[in-house]
């Protein structure tokens, strides 16, 4: 290279380095923005995205019931991978915006990620969305979750009502513990009408594949199955497809109704501006974190949608039977004598598991009735 | 070609000048993006700054995203040495990332360096043999690398998630089904007085051995000669099968050790978190360093500041991921195409950027 | 079995099902990659003209209210990408594979941050004609509901295979591909050709990204398409630049992908990753089966960055 070419290079770089001086500068303007007004700064971290119309989108419902209340600012970032990525996110929340407060909404943020970052910020609460906080946990980790097994129950007893052939379908993404529990609660509830009901589950694999999760419910409604619901991530596809090929729906994280007029039965919803409520209000009154937080339909975590057009009177006033029962906080979804479907047995007889027994949340298993394997 | 010192610093110098003014002219475009959709461009550079290298921890936040990009970049930009275009580094990670817990559980009870060793190592072999397979097959039976390699990840993939979720879940696990954990004293730590894990270490000097190894040694030319013309690296006399497939391994150890990284410096399990696209970016970081193992580095890091950045403007300006999305579309974009720029072409470094140059 | 499912009876009607339903945009995406490519240029980034298309289709179809009208914003759409990719790739010592997946950046994120509004509305979505109007079962009826796109894309496929072996324009594009010096002897004109092949191909592609978003699925969300656009661009290659090859491997890829589901339904659940991966071991094996190291180059065209 030439001598005149080298120091041509060299002043478009002293340019350029002025230039990027020069942003350095308007830095500290937007910083000023954030630091607004000494308010009570929380941060929301998303595993999806915000609007997907099902889990994630129920998180920022609740952010957004945050956002209303005074003296609370929320930061939000959504996408964000289980990798390092949560880890500094979430460090960035405290650092960057001066966050006291972190909502951690995927399971997988848990171990190792949220435990790590407590551990190093004691004085920042976490609180993480399905994680089975234990005594050896940092203290300053809340872990909340809805016990939304209650509503499956209940939309099991309305598509028992609505099927004719008995045989129902659930499309689902993992056989992790918590998607186990809805399934199971599914079935049970609709054996609670007709002991002879079937469930018949597909795993798609993964939380979000709208053609494989569309392929599936065509599956089902091919092999007779004529009510079907789900657990992933967007319930819309699998809505629509039902609806399409003439079958019933239940939905899952959101009211899916205006998707299927004809066919949405009812649905097991989300209501996380509940326990974000109890527990932003607990952090902002200085209380010590509750580390275990959880709550059915009786504590307002969950909640069914609206009665579709096709919920018969009979349906509708067994479900509703069955819902006040969870209300008063007497009604036993997991009790004994039950075999899961390899004719093992899963609850013994005369035992009784309530809903805040932690032995649910480590399920690894399908009830008798329910057809695949996990 | 180069001859001396001073070539090598005015070679350096295109490297700085050439991407900052590429800088500029995303900044303008992205500037108008951003006013588009209503915000202030003012703001949102600062920002973008401010949030990739604004400040010490921004400087962490970015080199820790950077560590496993360098090693996914490498595993494009080795086998592109040999003239190969391999696309599933994401496969090799999530196999390096398997058979590293698989190798850390084993050697339970061993000193914390020794399960770190083998790790390590573990993942790098599996990465190895599985990206190798793609160098074999198009060596030995004529297979397109290319459709392999993706067709091998996506395989990959699928086969971490069987594993953890079924022959290899701790069942403790739970709801994030995990092989067993490694042991929290076998973790890689992190680099003194950094929060940033012993991971990026490992990255750059992947990088730097490979890149004298590439640059320096009969190795590197006898891949290039490879890469440039089967026919004549024949007649010289090589054994063409092995280098190729020699070099697909050694890019394979490279995502393999990603994985690896992943698991012993991270998740401390493998798990179906560690598939996280990092393997994707991997090809992009390849390509925008032209395939020079040297360049993979700041690119990673500019890469990782990006996403870094990302956050902070999701965060401040309350803008969904899209818009970052679109931003380093733009950035890619421009970056890509400022190959033009180039007054010309110093050094024919890879026979892909030559063919397309050739071609063009 | 009780009810009227079919039970292992369903497991073929189901794979055929599936192959008509989920290879059209593998199908249309890889005829589209294949003129592109057979002009001497890869377009790896129709991923994201994919995306693009399925939201540009699924907006459209929303505000007029004519899914149609989506389909050609579809690939109107496409063919920009398409002019964009060809421009940039134009210019002297721009990689084609880089910038298409720069490009695929820049799709996905215009259209995951352009389709925020389009998760919750429903769209009116294309019909379907009903090919199985024969059959009292409702399971046969649903499988022959078949979507014109895809009787499109075969009609394309056998319309591309005559024209690139007997027309001008086909042997125009051969030339361009195999050899530029050629083609200049010849007097063709290299970049232009080039440039409408990658229009061309991202016309295809946006129309496959509709036949997502506004069939089958027939939904417009982020997670819409789980690469199917990256899957198609190596089918090409897997089909040696063949339409008709291009067909065969779309509607295999198609049906081994339902088998997973499919099986599933009648309770075989065990190992369902492995299962989903089907479509990839299968290509695999019969790329491994069928190439030997002295064919590898068969079809290529010449002036392609990829194969060499």
């Amino acid at each position: 290279m030439s001598k005149a070419k080298f120091s041509a290079s060299r002043r478009r770089f002293m340019q350029t380095a002025g230039a990027a001086v020069a942003m350095t500068a308007l830095g500290p303007l937007s910083f000023k923005q954030a630091q607004a007004a000494g308010k009570y700064t929380i941060g929301v971290v998303y595993v999806g995205s915000r609007s997907d119309y099902g889990y994630n989108q129920s998180h920022a419902e609740a952010a957004a019931s945050l956002k209303k209340m005074p003296g609370l600012k929320v930061v939000e970032e959504e996408k964000v991978p289980e990798t390092v990525a949560v880890q500094k996110t979430m460090e960035a929340m405290i650092n960057e915006d001066g966050a006291k407060m972190v909502f951690a909404t995927s399971f997988g943020y848990f171990n190792p990620h949220v435990l790590k970052m407590a551990a190093k910020y004691p004085a920042v609460h976490f609180a993480h969305c399905g994680g089975l906080w234990t005594d050896k946990d940092p203290k300053n980790i809340s872990s909340f979750f809805g016990y939304i097994d209650e509503c499956e129950y209940l939309s099991g007893i309305v598509a028992a009502h609505a099927s004719k052939s008995k045989k129902l379908g659930f499309i689902a993404a993992k056989p992790i513990p918590q998607v186990l529990r809805n399934i199971n609660a599914f079935t049970l509830g609709a054996q609670s009408i007709d002991p002879s009901i079937t469930t018949h589950v597909i795993f798609t694999g993964d939380w979000s594949l709208p053609v494989k999760e569309a392929e599936a419910a065509n599956s089902l409604i091919d092999q007779g199955c004529d009510v079907l619901t789900c657990h992933v991530d967007g319930p819309k596809v699998i809505v629509e497809t039902a609806e399409k090929r003439g079958v019933y729906t239940c939905g899952y994280h959101a009211n899916q109704a205006s998707l299927a007029p004809k066919g949405y039965l009812t649905g097991a919803e989300w209501n996380w501006a509940t326990p974000y409520k109890i527990l932003t209000d607990a952090a902002v009154a200085g209380k010590a974190p509750v580390n275990f937080l959880r709550g059915g339909l009786k504590e307002g975590f969950v909640k069914m949608s609206p009665y579709g057009k096709a919920v018969s009177d009979k349906a509708k006033k067994m479900a509703d039977g069955a819902k006040a029962g969870m209300m008063k906080g007497d009604f036993v979804i997991f009790k004994g004598p039950l075999k899961d479907n390899a004719g093992k047995v899963a609850v013994a007889e005369g035992v009784k598991l309530g809903q805040q027994d932690p032995v649910l949340e480590q399920m690894n298993y399908l009830v008798a009735g329910v057809v695949g394997k996990i | 070609m180069r001859s001396s010192i001073s070539d090598y610093g005015a070679w350096l110098l295109q490297r700085i000048w050439l991407p900052l003014t590429v800088a500029l002219i995303i900044l303008i475009l992205f500037a108008a993006f951003v006013a588009l959709i209503g915000q202030s461009p003012a703001e949102v550079s600062g920002l973008l700054y401010q949030g990739g290298f604004g400040s010490a921890f921004a400087w962490q936040n970015t080199l820790l995203r950077a560590s496993p990009l360098i090693l996914t970049g490498l595993a494009v930009a080795i086998p592109a040495q040999a003239g190969m275009v391999m696309i599933g580094a994401e496969g090799a990670l999530a196999l390096g990332a398997l058979a590293g817990a698989v190798g850390g559980i084993a050697l339970q009870g061993a000193a914390p360096h020794v399960v770190q060793a083998g790790v390590l190592l573990a993942g790098m072999l599996c990465g190895a043999v599985w990206v190798g397979l793609s160098g074999w097959l198009r060596n030995y039976r004529g297979v397109n690398e290319t459709i392999s390699s993706l067709l091998f990840s996506y395989i990959g993939i699928a086969l971490l998630n069987y594993f953890v979720e079924g022959p290899l879940k701790d069942p403790d696990s739970l709801n994030k089904p995990s092989t067993r954990p490694i042991g929290d004293n076998n973790m890689i730590g992190n680099l003194p007085g950094m929060d940033v894990h012993y991971g990026l270490l490992i990255g750059v000097l992947f990088a730097l051995i490979s890149w004298i190894v590439l640059t320096f040694t009969t190795s590197g030319f006898s891949l290039r000669l490879i890469g440039g013309n089967v026919r004549a690296a024949q007649m010289a006399g090589l054994r063409v099968g092995l280098w190729v497939t020699g070099a697909a391994a050694m890019g394979g150890a490279a995502a393999g050790l990603a994985g690896a990284i992943e698991v012993a410096a991270v998740q401390g399990s493998a798990n179906a978190s560690v598939v996280s696209g990092y393997g994707y970016t991997g090809i992009l970081v390849a390509f925008m360093a032209r395939q020079n193992a040297l360049a993979v580095i700041p690119v990673a890091i500019l890469i990782g500041g990006l996403e870094a950045a990302g956050g902070m403007l999701q965060r401040r300006l309350d803008v969904p991921d899209a818009v970052v999305l679109v931003l380093q579309g733009i950035a890619f974009v421009v970056i890509i195409a400022s190959e033009t720029l180039r007054g010309r072409q110093l050094f024919r470094l890879t026979p892909v950027a030559a063919k397309a140059g050739g071609a063009a | 079995m009780t009810g009227s499912g079919l039970g292992l009876w369903g497991i073929p009607l189901e794979v055929l099902a599936g192959a008509i339903r989920v290879s059209t945009p593998y199908l249309l995406v890889s005829l589209g990659e294949c003129i592109t490519e057979k002009s001497g240029r890869i377009n790896l980034g129709l991923e994201g003209v994919l995306v693009m298309g399925a939201m540009a289709g699924y907006a459209t179809s929303l505000a007029s209210g004519s899914p149609w009208l989506g389909v050609l914003a579809a690939g109107l759409v496409g063919a920009l990408f398409g002019l964009l990719h060809g421009l940039l790739c134009s210019m002297p010592r721009v990689n084609d594979i880089a910038i298409g997946i720069s490009i695929m950046l820049l799709g996905i994120g215009l259209a995951f941050l352009l389709g925020k509004p389009l998760i919750q509305p429903q769209a009116p979505t294309l019909g379907a004609i009903p090919f199985g109007f024969w059959s009292d079962s409702p399971q046969i009826r649903s499988a022959l509901q078949i979507n014109p796109l895809f009787l499109l894309g075969v009609l394309l496929a056998f319309v591309l295979h005559y024209a690139f072996r007997y027309t001008r324009w086909g042997m125009r594009l051969r030339i361009v591909g195999d050899s530029e010096d050629a083609a200049r002897a010849l007097g063709y004109p290299v970049l232009p050709t080039r440039i409408s092949a990658t229009m061309l191909g991202g016309f295809l592609a946006g129309i496959g990204g509709a036949f997502l978003s506004l069939y089958y699925p027939g939904s417009w969300n982020e997670g819409l398409s789980s690469g199917q656009g990256i899957i198609a661009v190596a089918l090409v290659i897997f089909a040696r630049w063949e339409p008709l090859r291009c067909l065969w491997a779309s509607l295999l890829f198609g049906a081994a992908g339902a088998l997973g589901p499919a099986l599933q339904s009648i309770g075989i659940t065990s190992a369902y990753y492995l299962l989903n991966a089907a479509p990839y071991f299968l290509t695999l094996a019969i790329l491994i089966a069928t190439c030997a190291p002295n064919r590898t180059l068969q079809g290529a065209p010449g002036e392609l960055s990829l194969v060499r």
